[in-house]
């Protein structure tokens, strides 16, 4: 019974959600909204201003370089965050096994 | 007819709801916290289908530059950027929660969910 | 695992996908890829070297000396790169302007400081993957 209940429910929210989608511009064309003026100078000018022919390469680490820092940075605050959860707790078990 | 052709424009978006909510149903019915970071996963995935669905160009090449066709069309190379910061970050997120998932292992001994619920209130009860 | 076939197999097999990630990495601004998916190649592939092998035999060979090396040594070549543009320019990871040189587009040695930062990306990402894998693994749980 439960369990009906929330396929159902979740029937609905993806009817809900479906319906919003259908509002956006369909027709995936170089006239949608998202190509815009950014897109048409990165595709134009890449090579000129950065040399690399391939455009995510020429974003990735010429243009939006910084963000590309800040990804990096994520990796290894996520290595800091795993290794204080498990690591410390493991040499609080051997301080422990000492006593 | 026409809803039919707006169906088929707009199957990428939709294909991404279809997992957004499943993702979501799968986080919010299981119990079992490996199984939540599996739908968290998922609902992960939609939002990056959603994201490069948005760049896509029909009848597009991938945006790497061939200068002896100047004609080509590209496609928008800017979402696939973008959801390659989300991808790292998701992978942070799920390194992270089964850390998390270890420890709580370690201390209750079970990786239920409404077991640990049980157990906790059952503790506070005493 | 103790399979002769796997473990044959396996032996044969690293060499080769470390060099697809090294070239997926060097070719990053020519051709689809990139440090991400370069690193995240290498980086399955000392995770396989582990699960066949142990984690004992896989901690010779990838120690924690080195993945701190090698984490540390992949973002400070980037940010080492990004302070050339500073010195030079006056802003932070300028590419042209800093007078990297631009090469010949299309060929591998191009792009300036790019095929570089793919580098330390490269690194950066491998050391993550096998060191996060080692933190999970060596976890006792009883």
């Amino acid at each position: 019974m439960r369990k009906r209940l929330y396929l159902l429910l979740f029937v609905g929210l993806f009817l809900v959600l479906s319906y919003n989608i259908m509002q956006m511009p369909g027709k995936s064309t170089v006239d949608a909204p998202a190509y815009n003026d950014t897109t048409e100078h990165y595709l134009n000018e890449s090579i000129e201003e950065t040399g690399a022919i391939n455009v995510v390469g020429a974003i990735l680490a010429d243009y939006r370089a910084f963000d590309t820092l800040g990804e990096t940075i994520v990796l290894f605050t996520s290595i800091v965050a795993v290794a204080s959860i498990l690591k410390v707790a493991d040499q609080k078990k051997k301080e422990d096994d000492h006593e | 007819m026409s809803f039919l052709d707006a169906l088929i424009d707009h199957i990428n978006y939709i294909g991404a709801m279809a997992l957004f909510v499943i993702g979501l149903h799968t986080v919010v019915t299981h119990s079992n916290l490996i199984k939540r970071i599996m739908g968290i996963n998922i609902m992960g995935t939609a939002v990056f289908l959603f994201f490069v669905a948005i760049g896509n160009v029909t009848g597009g090449v991938p945006p790497i530059i061939d200068q002896t066709n100047p004609d080509a069309v590209y496609i928008n190379p800017l979402p696939s950027v973008l959801i390659l910061t989300g991808i790292v970050v998701v992978v942070s997120i799920t390194v992270y929660s089964l850390s998390l998932v270890i420890r709580i292992y370690e201390t209750h001994g079970t990786i239920d969910q409404e077991e640990i619920a049980k157990m906790t209130s059952e503790d506070r009860d005493q | 695992m103790n399979d002769i076939i796997i473990k044959s197999i396996t032996r044969l097999i690293i060499p080769f996908i470390q060099l697809y990630g090294v070239y997926i990495i060097l070719h990053g601004h020519v051709s689809p890829g990139g440090g991400f998916a370069g690193g995240a190649m290498i980086g399955t592939s000392l995770v396989l070297y582990t699960l066949v092998f142990g984690i004992d035999k896989s901690k010779q060979k990838f120690s924690h000396r080195v993945s701190e090396y090698a984490e540390s040594g992949g973002i400070l070549l980037y940010v080492s790169l990004g302070l050339i543009g500073i010195v030079i320019t006056g802003s932070f990871l300028t590419n042209i302007e800093a007078g990297f040189p631009i090469g010949n587009p299309g060929s591998v040695l191009s792009g300036g400081m790019i095929p570089l930062l793919m580098v330390g990306i490269g690194i950066k990402v491998a050391s993550t993957f096998i060191t996060l894998f080692h933190t999970l693994i060596e976890e006792e749980v009883v």
